[in-house]
């Protein structure tokens, strides 16, 4: 049933998908069929110094791109010992025949030159081997120690030009980092590369700290702590360290999230045993109530144009998605399946919007259209929740938790990531048990 | 021949006995009552003064049982004037943590409002909601969330 789902959806995609290459990636499939990518060694300049050759990034900025790829379940990295040619003669002009020998349908070839003191020229080509042509070439200029971003933006300019969407590598992930047993978990802000390395503490675990949520500009960061034990939401410039209370709420604020301009949180305040939604202009401080209703109204994301909310109430008596105007008006319920639905995240793309679905005692993590029609669930689980979409809309990032044994061992929160198409699970490696994770834009973007 | 009669009797009421049991369980979770009614984890503010009371699944009307307890506490704080508590509203790990945070609240709401409509000052309860943050059972089974489900009664002074 559910691949019959997923079958008419990518037929449907397939159709209005521009296809820009004579080789080009399905990317509504998964990793049924991957594309086969040979990604060479780059060149490395010989007049480099002894200093920049021993850090042989000519070797790791190449093998970066390969992960990345490889990660997203659409490319197919072939074995670098079944590769021919030279970097340089690869690079330079490569004899196509050889890559069609070893089934390559495409070739990705760098140089790595002095651009001048300190400073590195790094330039990668890509060729469609099918039919023998370069399919685009770009340089970045970059210091050495910054060689990572450099090999994600290469990887985000190869999928962009190979599936026509925008990629999602030169990203990060913010989650929450937990340690020690259940009944007393230390909890602390981490934020880490899309692919996991370079992982930063931002808070030290004294108090709890939940739902850490990237500014637009990836330069703030929203987020919930207990901070003298007043539940409150708080905003945090993670460029200066800064950070400050949101709002001066008589109680308990909660599930906040950026408005897509960046000038206002969106999040519930608690009063009275009664949740309502609020949003605060950063800068004004003015504070507008965008819900009323005597029933839980939580989990605000608001759509991409800024123009509609979604949120989480229990207004019908059990756990449901709405949607409203940014204004608070036009309030209508979307999601009418059977079971509990929480925590929907509007996608970038504005079309679809991810949830959290309780059914029958397992938690899935699903997708629906604004409307609330078209409803796939893409994972089932013990206990999943919280989607945060990639830059371009294609995955999601969540956390599940295994169960427990009786004596409170065993169980675990991770994250995980998931194609929008359903296939292409991966768990997404962290030091420690990570929740809560947060998916920033690109940083190259802005 | 009397006692194998007599035998098969047993065994028929042990059965009418066992199915009965079950009905009556089905029954109780049909009606959505599935809070905890024992006495494990349970603290006392006083000789015969229990700490907390639970909660049925996504609920947090108060049961019979949690009134009848929430009485002996508002009888307690009224007897002891200078005492201040915290309300501390707790969910099971089987919910979405954002929504947890919020029923939390609204269960600490309500035992909070009926210690008020039993006769304790309002200034004298704060109240707050750890959603599904601090477990007091940590195990993933049916016992652990209906002791999870609960609102705690804290001494502040």
């Amino acid at each position: 049933m559910k691949y019959k789902i997923i079958k008419i959806f990518v037929l449907f995609l397939f159709i209005t998908t521009k296809s820009y290459a004579v080789v080009s990636v399905d990317i509504t499939r998964g990793n049924l069929d991957p594309l086969p990518t040979a990604i060479s060694d780059f060149y490395l300049d010989s007049k480099l110094g002894e200093n920049i050759k021993k850090l042989e990034l000519e070797k790791k900025i190449p093998e970066m791109i390969k992960n990345n790829l490889s990660r997203s379940g659409l490319f197919f990295s072939l074995e670098k010992k079944s590769f021919i040619q030279k970097p340089e003669v690869a690079h330079n002009k490569p004899r196509f025949e050889d890559w069609a020998f070893i089934k390559a349908q495409v070739l990705v070839t760098g140089k790595i030159s002095l651009e001048k003191e300190g400073k590195l020229r790094v330039e990668f080509k890509l060729w469609d081997v099918v039919s023998a042509t370069e399919l685009s070439a770009l340089a970045f200029y970059t210091t050495p120690d910054n060689w990572r971003r450099v090999s994600h933006m290469i990887s985000d300019k190869v999928y962009e030009r190979l599936t026509g969407e925008k990629g999602y590598f030169d990203s990060r992930i913010i989650y929450v980092s937990e340690t020690g047993p259940k009944v007393d978990k230390k909890k602390r802000l981490a934020v880490m590369d899309q692919d996991g390395y370079g992982v930063k503490y931002l808070t030290l675990g004294n108090e709890l700290v939940l739902t850490p949520r990237f500014s637009p500009t990836n330069q703030y960061v929203t987020y919930m702590s207990y901070f003298k034990n007043m539940p409150r939401v708080y905003l945090l410039n993670i460029e200066k360290g800064t950070q400050e209370l949101v709002g001066d709420f008589p109680g308990m604020t909660f599930a906040p999230r950026f408005s897509p301009d960046g000038k206002k949180i969106i999040m519930s305040f608690a009063q009275e045993g009664n949740s309502e939604i609020y949003s605060m202009d950063i800068k004004t401080r003015v504070v507008e109530k965008l819900t009323d209703h005597p029933s839980i109204d939580t989990s605000p994301s608001y759509s991409p144009d800024g123009s509609y909310i979604c949120f989480n109430s229990d207004r019908s008596g059990f756990q449901q998605i709405y949607t409203m105007k940014s204004d608070g008006t036009n309030v209508k319920r979307i999601s009418f399946g059977e079971g509990l639905y929480g925590t929907p995240v509007w996608s970038p793309r504005g079309d679809l919007i991810a949830f959290t679905k309780l059914y029958r005692n397992k938690f899935y993590i699903g997708v629906m259209r604004a409307d609330g029609s078209g409803e796939r669930l893409l994972t089932e689980n013990f206990y999943q929740e919280a989607p945060s979409w990639a830059p371009n809309g294609r995955v999601l990032i969540f956390y599940r938790e295994t169960a427990s044994d009786k004596d409170g061992k065993g169980g675990g929160a991770k994250l995980w990531s998931i194609d929008l198409t359903g296939y292409n699970e991966r768990l997404v490696n962290t030091p420690t048990d990570a929740s809560d994770p947060s998916w920033s834009g690109l940083l190259s973007s802005k | 021949m009397l006692t194998n009669k007599l035998n098969k009797v047993v065994l028929i009421l042990v059965t009418t006995l066992f199915l009965g049991a079950c009905a009556t369980q089905q029954a109780a979770n049909t009606n959505g009552d599935d809070s905890y009614k024992g006495t494990e984890t349970v603290k006392f503010l006083a000789d015969g003064v229990p700490d907390r009371v639970f909660f049925a699944t996504n609920k947090s009307e108060l049961t019979t049982a949690s009134q009848a307890t929430l009485a002996k506490q508002a009888t307690y704080l009224k007897a002891n004037v200078a005492l201040n508590v915290v309300l501390e509203g707790h969910a099971d790990e089987r919910g979405t943590r954002e929504y947890n945070l919020a029923l939390g609240e609204r269960r600490a709401m309500a035992a909070k409002n009926y210690l008020i409509s039993n006769g304790v000052a309002a200034n004298r309860i704060k109240i707050i909601s750890y959603g599904k943050e601090k477990p007091v059972n940590p195990a993933s089974n049916v016992l652990a969330w209906s002791q999870n489900r609960r609102a705690v009664t804290v001494k502040t002074n």
